[in-house]
């Protein structure tokens, strides 16, 4: 149990000077796994593979073999990343069957570090929820609290690391999916820039907005992470060509002295937490005592945000998910009148509820006569976004806020509520609809018990000043691990 | 009441690229059903699309060869609808931004005019699988090998008014895809498609009457049937004081006639928008100057070198270029046989006739070039007689052997001894006295009565020029 607390940072450590084998770690993540199975955190548990691989890892290094620092290491991806061998449900009836014949890339880096994967993570159907509770095979709990959710989309991917069942963990992030669960179970989470993490064999929800991040437990194996699994892919169209960066030599400089730090006051204003908005004026607090500058910014289209990224992400998903047709994937039925009927049936059973709704609205925005007054001016406003942000950054460094207007909220309380149930993510999804970096990392503990998060916003390929910043803080202002 | 027709065309055409447009499957006609797939062309959840580059290439020579100006920024949107052939529930396809735009070709109406088909685009988009019905088992399969093919869309304005027209300018456009080589062009494998849009307004009114758009269009053939067809239904529709609905309509080539597919009010909405997988792309400059220069030489210049440097009329010229096929095929056989306008003379007179026998849109010549190359130069030689190539050249097509052989091994080779066909003739004339008396009291017929006897004996062998010749100087005797 102890050492599964550990960073990865720390671990590799371990592993490199013998004191620890990888065949242990793996055996004591599966234990972890097995004791903390009523957390319904993971849908499938590679046994088998984890342990064969930590074996020629543990092989590898015998012979003296230079490894990556994660080689050995046991790791988690959430389920709509392909990897061969396993399932790929994205939590969904549909793919309750489905094996990918292909890796995603992601996975291939993984692997190709040596990394060793344990699991696949539960999360909200085709990632759609704040809460971890679409998903078809369950509600997912939060380690902290499980009558807590873990946040969502990726929740089973924060609530494993959350729970010590591995050491990192991948999520996926469309409009919050990273950040927000790793608010909610007190772990660090990246939101890269749009493209700098490859998508393929990653299951599509909003293809324009969809990025792949780390979870860990700190700042620093955030980098370590990032190290491993950005880069271009000849695979990918919009892959951008950025030249690695080593993240974890380079970013981290002990000091946060002239850093010009946003602050914008639309943040603070859809704020009615007292809770989070304390946690985040002492954040402030702390970086003006630390050296760094505080500025003034305007965002004012911020508050449109969320109604853009509902047009944008679920016109994308319609489109995306219709290949979902019962056909190729999901149990056909058998009786039919004719295909149409045979389309609608599949694609009513298959489906949840949260998954047809955004079906259902996407399908409205893009259908001729209202495509002009949603879809094309949510891009619109869209680019009125990317363009204030971009002003925003030439004045700052990074922008600061908190990752989410409340702590962690009890399973069932926001179900029935959808529109409630979006605002969770009003902080974190205009970063995805301007295409920038974010990390979320805790910052302090609301009277529930349950972690609250600072979420630092990046101008594009920044993640070198967020890592910077998010690790100062953690070492010198606040670590949920030491609380 | 009398009608102008009015009649546009879309024409697909599937380029003929190495690799599929958005991954690297290969891009081959047949095959095993799904041998040619991969998780880009089965739309497997993940799986992404890059554009092939060689596809949007040939889709600018397309757009250079018939005038288009070429778009400096294009994007490739979805065009969203469910079918169990369309492995993503969505074509990538283009809409608002094409790579080429507007153009025309010109074709020669009926009366012999020049007329101007103006186009309004050309776009780049993929093909969708084949559906293939197995009534052994009662179900229907899908093979995805044609997915994911790269295919242009061209689409006329609509400005032919005419089956003739709609055939004419069907057969440039073949003519002038398969002279850049960007596509065969094979309507019976399905690498050229066309569906017809077709309207009928009071003669000399400016208002468009409502059209009907004919799908499974498989040879000019039956594009031209089609809109015969459809130019009746709708005047009598419209004579009837009837209303013509907005509709599709599918042709049956066997029955002679169209059904209607379905109605505007279950036309599909494609919800299209920008594939979010494919950023708008930038065509720089310098690509299309590059295209420009790899540009073959197109038919006009094909012409010119027909007539100037071998000697063909004009008219043979335009014949043998009506098919970049039939050019290649002649370029091949004149590369073995070098004497251009004996060939063009055979195969216009008699290759031609044989080709549309076959009732096929597209070119099939099933005799090797170099064999064809070889009968015809035994008989310019005087090797063989005509009467024995016409034979030897029925007998290869439908049977290809080696002609060379066939003559050796049957004697085929032509008599040119005057002495042996000297005796031939003797005998002749005293079998037919007859036939003597009338030569002599004039009648020029009895003449060929003697050649075609003769002929019969040597079962074609003999020289018919020398024969005739010798017949006319032992009957004056």
């Amino acid at each position: 149990m102890e050492i599964l607390n550990e960073t990865i940072e720390n671990i590799s450590g371990l592993l490199k000077n013998k004191e620890i084998s990888s065949v242990e770690l793996v055996n004591a993540s599966l234990k972890r796994i097995d004791e903390t199975q009523n957390l319904n955190i993971l849908h499938e548990v590679c046994r088998e593979s984890a342990v064969e691989k930590a074996k020629e890892v543990d092989e590898l290094r015998a012979k003296g073999a230079e490894l990556s620092p994660l080689a050995g290491v046991p790791v988690v991806i959430k389920d709509n990343i392909s990897m061969v061998g396993t399932y790929t449900t994205c939590s969904s009836k549909f793919l309750e069957n489905y094996k990918s014949p292909y890796n995603a890339t992601v996975v291939d880096k993984l692997q190709n570090a040596g990394a060793i994967i344990v699991g696949k993570a539960n999360m909200d159907e085709f990632a759609m929820g704040s809460s971890s509770e679409t998903c078809a095979f369950g509600v997912v709990h939060n380690p902290r609290n499980p009558e807590y959710v873990p946040g969502g989309s990726s929740g089973g991917s924060a609530s494993t690391v959350a729970g010590n069942q591995c050491f990192a963990s991948l999520g996926t992030d469309t409009g919050g999916s990273i950040r927000q669960p790793s608010s909610f179970c007190g772990v660090v989470g990246l939101k890269p820039t749009y493209g700098l993490v490859s998508r393929y064999g990653v299951v599509a929800f909003a293809s324009s907005l969809d990025q792949v991040g780390p979870i860990t437990k700190s700042v620093k194996d955030s980098a370590l992470m990032l190290d491993v699994i950005s880069g271009y892919d000849a695979n990918e169209f919009t892959s951008a060509k950025h030249e690695p960066e080593n993240y974890y030599e380079n970013s981290f400089k002990n000091s946060i002295k002239g850093l010009k730090i946003g602050f914008a006051k639309e943040f603070v204003e859809l704020l009615k937490n007292q809770e989070v908005l304390n946690s985040f004026m002492n954040a402030i607090d702390f970086f003006k005592a630390n050296g760094a500058e505080i500025v003034d910014i305007k965002l004012p289209h911020i508050k449109d945000a969320l109604a853009v990224y509902y047009v944008l992400s679920s016109a994308e998903a319609a489109s995306n998910l219709a290949r979902f047709d019962g056909i190729k994937y999901g149990v056909p039925t058998d009786e039919f009148k004719d295909l149409v009927d045979f389309y609608v049936q599949s694609r009513t059973k298959g489906f949840g509820k949260e998954v047809k709704r955004r079906i259902m609205l996407g399908n409205f925005v893009l259908s001729s006569g209202y495509f002009d007054a949603y879809y094309n001016k949510a891009k619109a406003v869209q680019n009125l976004i990317i363009n204030e942000f971009s002003d925003a950054f030439k004045n700052c460094d990074v922008i600061i806020s908190p990752t989410t207007p409340s702590p962690a909220f009890k399973i069932g309380e926001k179900v029935s509520n959808p529109l409630e149930m979006y605002l969770n993510d009003i902080y974190t999804v205009p970063v995805n609809i301007a295409t920038l970096p974010a990390i979320s990392l805790p910052c302090g503990v609301a009277s529930n018990g349950l972690p609250l998060g600072l979420q630092i916003i990046g101008n594009r390929f920044s993640e070198s000043k967020l890592f910077n910043l998010g690790d100062y803080f953690e070492k010198n202002c606040f670590n949920l691990r030491e609380v | 009441m009398e009608y102008d027709v009015v009649i546009g065309l879309e024409v697909h055409s599937e380029l003929k690229t190495k690799s599929k447009v958005f991954c690297g499957c290969k891009n081959e006609f047949g095959g095993e059903p799904n041998s040619h797939c991969c998780p880009v062309c089965i739309g497997l959840p993940g799986a992404l699309p890059i554009p092939n580059k060689e596809a949007v290439k040939m889709t600018i020579k397309a757009g250079l060869a018939v005038g288009s100006e070429i778009n400096d920024i294009a994007i490739f949107e979805r065009k969203n609808y469910f079918y169990p052939d369309l492995a993503k529930a969505y074509q990538i396809s283009q809409a608002v931004r094409p790579i080429c735009v507007g153009g025309g070709v010109e074709i020669e109406t009926e009366q012999g005019q020049k007329k101007f088909i103006r186009l309004n685009r050309i776009h780049l988009e993929e093909d969708a699988g084949k559906l293939i019905h197995n009534s052994k088992i009662g179900a229907t399969m899908v093979d995805y090998n044609r997915g994911g093919v790269p295919l242009i869309e061209i689409v006329s304005e609509p400005d032919m008014s005419s089956a003739e027209e709609a055939v004419a300018y069907l057969s440039k456009l073949r003519n002038i895809l398969q002279y850049i080589e960007v596509s065969d062009c094979k309507m019976e494998q399905g690498s050229l498609r066309c569906d017809v849009n077709i309207s009928l307004k009071p003669k000399g009114s400016n208002e468009l009457g409502v059209r009907a758009e004919m799908k499974n269009l498989n040879s000019f053939r039956s594009v031209s049937r089609a809109i015969e067809y459809e130019i009746k239904r709708q005047s009598r529709l419209l004579d009837e004081g009837e209303e013509v609905v907005q509709e599709t309509r599918r042709w049956d080539d066997a029955r002679n006639r169209s059904f209607s597919m379905r109605r505007k009010e279950d036309a599909q909405d494609y919800r299209y928008f920008p594939d979010p997988d494919l950023l708008p792309f930038k065509i720089e400059r310098s690509l299309v100057d590059e295209v420009k220069k790899s540009m073959p030489k197109l038919r006009e210049e094909k012409i010119q070198i027909y007539v100037n440097e071998m000697g063909l009329s004009e008219y043979d010229a335009q014949v043998l270029t009506n098919d970049l096929n039939l050019v290649k095929y002649f370029d091949k056989v004149i590369s073995y046989f070098n004497k251009p306008k004996f060939v063009c003379n055979f195969i216009l007179s008699t290759l031609l006739k044989k080709v549309k026998e076959n009732e096929s849109t597209d070119l099939i010549i099933p005799i090797d070039a170099e064999n064809f190359a070889n009968l015809l130069s035994m008989y310019e030689s005087g090797e063989i007689s005509q009467a024995i190539c016409r034979e030897l050249f029925d007998e290869i097509w439908e049977n290809e052997q080696d002609c060379k052989k066939l003559v050796e091994e049957r004697g085929l080779r032509q008599n040119n001894n005057e002495d042996e066909i000297k005796v031939m003739i003797e005998s002749l004339i005293n079998e037919f006295p007859q036939s003597v008396a009338d030569y002599k009291a004039g009648n020029a017929k009895a003449l060929s009565f003697f050649v075609g006897q003769l002929m019969k004996r040597t079962q074609g062998k003999a020289n018919a020029q020398i024969a005739s010749k010798l017949i006319k100087e032992m009957l004056n005797d």
